[in-house]
């Protein structure tokens, strides 16, 4: 029981010396925020669970090759990692899409969507294209207040109650990101209509 | 601002947890995982 009151330097320290409870207090000490950091992102539980262990994997190997710089920084080295793997999955999910029976399957979707030719496919990707490079120009916070307001129909309180800020917080943020994306498409001339 | 937000997803962030058997697949993943060196070079065995 002492050991949940230690340091995530000392509980490094003795894991790399051999302690194997040393990792599952850490394990469970970052459980939930580092499960929640993951889940916020790709907000769903099966691909959480497999991020998590990647990453936890990932980091008892560099452990155990002694390879891990301490500067008592465990957990946003940790998170670091998360990080990493969960721009992977993205990654990895653009050019293999995971389909599911969401809208984008729904059979009356695609029938709504006859009127639109093939010049106007065309002009929807690019200017989605071009809509995601912008957004990737903003500010990390604010990518990922649109990210959860516009692609996860997330509300801004549970926006707040996700990246740990108040309402006025989240609103703001979205707020400075619209204002942010407008100067951007004046900056490049990009005309964002169908 | 309480009764114009729906209840259902404000938990989902909050409580959610990696499973038990997560936990243990790690732990045991740990306990098997050997690293030796061998001129300079570094061999992963994992002995199940």
């Amino acid at each position: 029981m002492k050991q949940l009151q230690l340091d995530d330097s000392v509980l490094v320290k003795n894991y790399i010396n051999g302690d194997e409870r040393a990792l599952e207090t850490l394990l469970n000490k970052h459980n939930q925020r580092l499960t929640g950091f993951i889940y916020s992102k790709v907000g769903d539980r099966e691909v959480t669970e497999d991020i998590f262990q990647d990453t936890f994997m990932k980091v008892i190997r560099t452990l155990k090759r002694g390879a891990y710089n301490e500067e008592g920084k465990f957990l946003p080295w940790v998170m670091r990692i998360a990080h990493n793997l969960i721009i992977d999955h993205f990654r990895k999910n653009k050019r293999m899409p995971m389909l599911k029976g969401a809208d984008s399957m729904n059979l009356f979707a695609l029938i709504s969507d006859e009127k639109l030719n093939i010049e106007g496919q065309i002009i929807k990707k690019q200017i989605d294209s071009e809509l995601t490079t912008l957004i990737k120009e903003l500010p990390e916070d604010q990518q990922e207040v649109i990210s959860m307001r516009m692609y996860r129909d997330m509300s801004f309180k549970e926006i707040s109650e996700c990246t740990g800020v108040s309402i006025n917080t989240a609103l703001g943020r979205m707020r400075y990101a619209l204002i942010n994306l407008r100067k951007l498409v004046d900056q490049n001339n990009i005309v964002l209509t169908n | 601002m309480e009764k114009i937000y729906a209840k259902k997803n404000i938990e989902k962030c909050k409580l959610v947890k990696t499973k038990p058997e997560t936990i243990q697949f790690l732990l045991n993943y740990s306990k098997s995982l050997d690293i030796t060196e061998a001129q300079g070079i570094k061999f992963e065995t994992n002995m199940n």
